[in-house]
């Protein structure tokens, strides 16, 4: 779950990272009375989910409350590639004499935590990595062992940051692998962590991914949960705890595991569909949770034919088929339902199905054949 | 051959008298893997239609002689099982279990290493691997393996290794060993170390990778294929079609930026000499046709 930048900083406050004071705002009036409470200057800045907002206009300067009524009335409601800005986070503005780039994220091939450290922040650390490679110390942590003080400060030596900046950011280092390693983060980063010329250092960004995998231990995740996504359709399957994503196709998609779900889509392009959705049911499915993921397909109106593809493992075809009768009975289906049904207890859900089979209920031996059936009746 | 494991390998299932556990266990012993004994805290004494339950790994390595141990246990105490075996002196675990956090499985796996080195730790978040007619650990249905060989198989998807076992299976194509290393993170067991074992392994003749996008274990393997590998690999990478930045399931599958595509995966592996198929079905009819052509 990517948090917006508001909710990375209030994260990164559990950890004793600075960051600039600051508060949110939905309106334009509470943009103004935030602002009069932090003092002028302040800046203004889009609560969006996706890259470029600076250059969109979603992030500017305010001096005086004229301009924050300026700045909030356009920044709400902007559209920044797809994103509508709903919320704002004003903070106090900063004055900058140095930007910097720290991050902490998984080495997948080294199996080993990398810190990403460089003096040169503020601009995309893809870019630096590209034309500048030298210009970021890496630093591999080992999981078991993590990052203490006397390392940070190495690496902040290493990186070549100003030597006033260094135990500060060092310091801020282990709190941000803290952050990190007990906030049970994919990604922690900041760009720009700066340094002002009164020799501060705090992160202006904040840019954090939590591992949902780890929710059971962060209750407090909830509330941010609460404004992640704006598809409805995802709205739907989060409360119904499917893992789904919502496309622009017209076959609807119900498939077990993430590769097979994957598998699914591109089986349907390669007939000539296209899938309205990812939709893994993940293992060990139950009746429930298949009846679940078949209303939640059935209330996008773009869905023309339904496309289950099960293959049993952990999860047993027995419980599928007992959960599209189940659907069936609970809720009126709009479009045919074509399955594909092999694996554990395959055999017994073959059965279940068998008299209730007709025009709308289909089963077809292969990925293949169900992919091209539901198709053709998406297309028809 | 097998690798890894073969008709002698004894079992023990950490969770054996939970629902899955209770389930998946008697399924594998069904099948005819040796399946000697379950752990689960507190439950020592009982039994599970006829397997001994023990309090702890090391009571049950002592009493039956099991070295490898099957881990159906929830997210959150998985780690603490991962390590209880290793520590109990099991030398192959199978962990199924799903969901669990990254963090924890890096700490998990480093601690493997720096402290087990002798220890195989296939998963988190895989199938299991079964030898076909010898030996059953996981999820796997047993019924869609085809004993005999002469085919490998490894995926790093669940449900896409049964599609792959199916569509050989079908085609009376038999397998030495299939092996899902999962989709998590931090695998256990990677794409190489699988690749490497097949290649040593006689009787297997030709190997079935099934990637998908994300991370970069199928570009590492392409290189390890074209410096090492003599026998035929076919493969299918998942999720072609899938937008990028979105999670797709598992933390393996997403797509950052340009990095971890299919297309990215595909020509590396094409490059280092792979088939490369464009779904599962194909990859079973090109298995098929280089098995046919090697005369077996």
């Amino acid at each position: 779950m990517d948090l917006f930048e508001y909710q990375g900083k209030q994260y990164f406050g559990r950890f004793d990272i600075p960051t600039p004071v600051g508060d949110i705002a939905d309106t334009v009036a509470e943009a103004v009375a935030v602002a009069d409470r932090i003092g002028y200057p302040v800046v203004l800045k889009a609560q969006v989910k996706v890259g470029g907002r600076g250059k969109a206009g979603g992030v500017k300067l305010a001096n005086n409350v004229d301009e924050v009524r300026e700045h909030a009335d356009f920044i709400l409601g902007l559209d920044i590639k797809g994103h509508i800005v709903r919320r704002l986070w004003v903070e106090e503005a900063s004055s900058i004499a140095k930007e910097y780039y720290a991050s902490f994220t998984l080495d997948r091939p080294n199996k080993m935590h990398l810190g990403m450290l460089s003096a040169e922040g503020g601009v995309e650390i893809e870019v630096v990595a590209e034309e500048n490679p030298d210009a970021i110390a890496f630093l591999s942590i080992d999981p078991v062992t993590g990052l203490d003080l006397e390392s940070a400060r190495r690496w902040v030596a290493q990186a070549n940051l100003d030597e006033v900046a260094r135990e500060q950011a060092a310091t801020l280092l282990v709190s941000l692998y803290r952050c990190y390693t007990e906030g049970d983060c994919d990604l922690a980063e900041i760009n720009p962590l700066i340094l002002t010329p009164d020799n501060v250092v705090k992160a202006l960004d904040a840019k954090v991914t939590l591992d949902e995998n780890a929710s059971f231990r962060h209750p407090e995740w909830d509330e941010f949960r609460a404004t992640d996504t704006i598809d409805p359709r995802e709205i739907m399957a989060r409360e119904k705890g499917l893992n789904y994503i919502g496309l622009d196709g017209t076959v609807g998609i119900i498939a077990n595991g993430a590769g097979l779900a994957m598998s699914t889509l591109d089986v349907v392009n390669q007939v000539g569909g296209t899938a309205a959705n990812f939709l893994d049911i993940g293992g060990g499915a139950n009746a429930d949770v298949m009846a679940a993921a078949l209303e939640v397909i059935n209330a996008d109106p773009k869905v023309k034919a339904i496309f289950v593809n099960i293959f049993g493992g952990i999860t047993r075809v027995d419980e599928v088929a007992k959960g599209v009768l189940e659907a069936l009975n609970r809720v009126t289906i709009n479009s045919p339902i074509v399955l594909r049904l092999d694996g554990t207890n395959a055999v017994e859900g073959r059965a279940i199905l068998a008299e209730h089979l007709n025009d709308a209920l289909i089963t077809e031996p292969t990925m293949l054949d169900a992919a091209r059936r539901a198709v053709s009746l998406a297309n028809a | 051959m097998s690798i890894f494991v073969d008709e002698n390998t004894k079992v023990i299932v950490q969770g054996l008298t939970g629902g899955q556990g209770r389930f998946h266990g008697l399924r594998n012993r069904d099948y005819g893997t040796k399946i000697v004994g379950g752990v689960t805290p507190g439950k020592g004494g009982s039994d599970v239609d006829g397997i001994p339950v023990f309090n702890s790994v090391k009571e049950a390595v002592a009493a039956t002689g099991a070295t490898a141990s099957f881990i159906v246990v929830p997210p959150k105490f998985a780690s603490a099982a991962i390590l209880e075996a290793a520590e109990g002196g099991i030398t192959f675990i199978v962990c199924i279990t799903e969901g669990i956090p990254a963090h924890d499985e890096a700490v998990t796996y480093n601690r493997l290493v720096e402290e087990f080195p002798g220890v195989r730790l296939l998963g988190p978040n895989c199938p299991g691997i079964i030898s076909p007619g010898k030996c059953n650990i996981g999820i796997t249905s047993g019924d869609i393996a085809l004993p005999g060989g002469p085919v490998g198989i490894v995926s790093r998807s669940g449900t896409l290794t049964y599609q792959a076992l199916h569509e050989l299976s079908q085609q009376g194509i038999g397998q030495t060993t299939c092996v899902g290393i999962g989709g998590d993170p931090v695998p256990g067991t990677n794409f190489i170390d699988c690749l490497e074992a097949f290649e040593a392994d006689p009787e297997t003749k030709a190997v079935m990778m099934i990637g998908e996008i994300g991370g970069s274990e199928e570009e590492r393997a392409a290189e390890w294929i074209k410096a090492n590998m003599t026998k035929p690999v076919v493969c299918y990478i998942a999720g072609v079609t899938a937008p990028p930045g979105r999670k797709m399931g598992h933390a393996g599958a997403i797509i950052s930026g340009s990095k971890g595509t299919a297309q990215a995966k595909m020509d590396a592996l094409a490059e280092a000499g792979v088939y490369v198929c464009q779904n599962p079905t194909e990859a079973g009819e090109k298995m098929v046709e280089i098995v046919r052509s090697l005369g077996l």
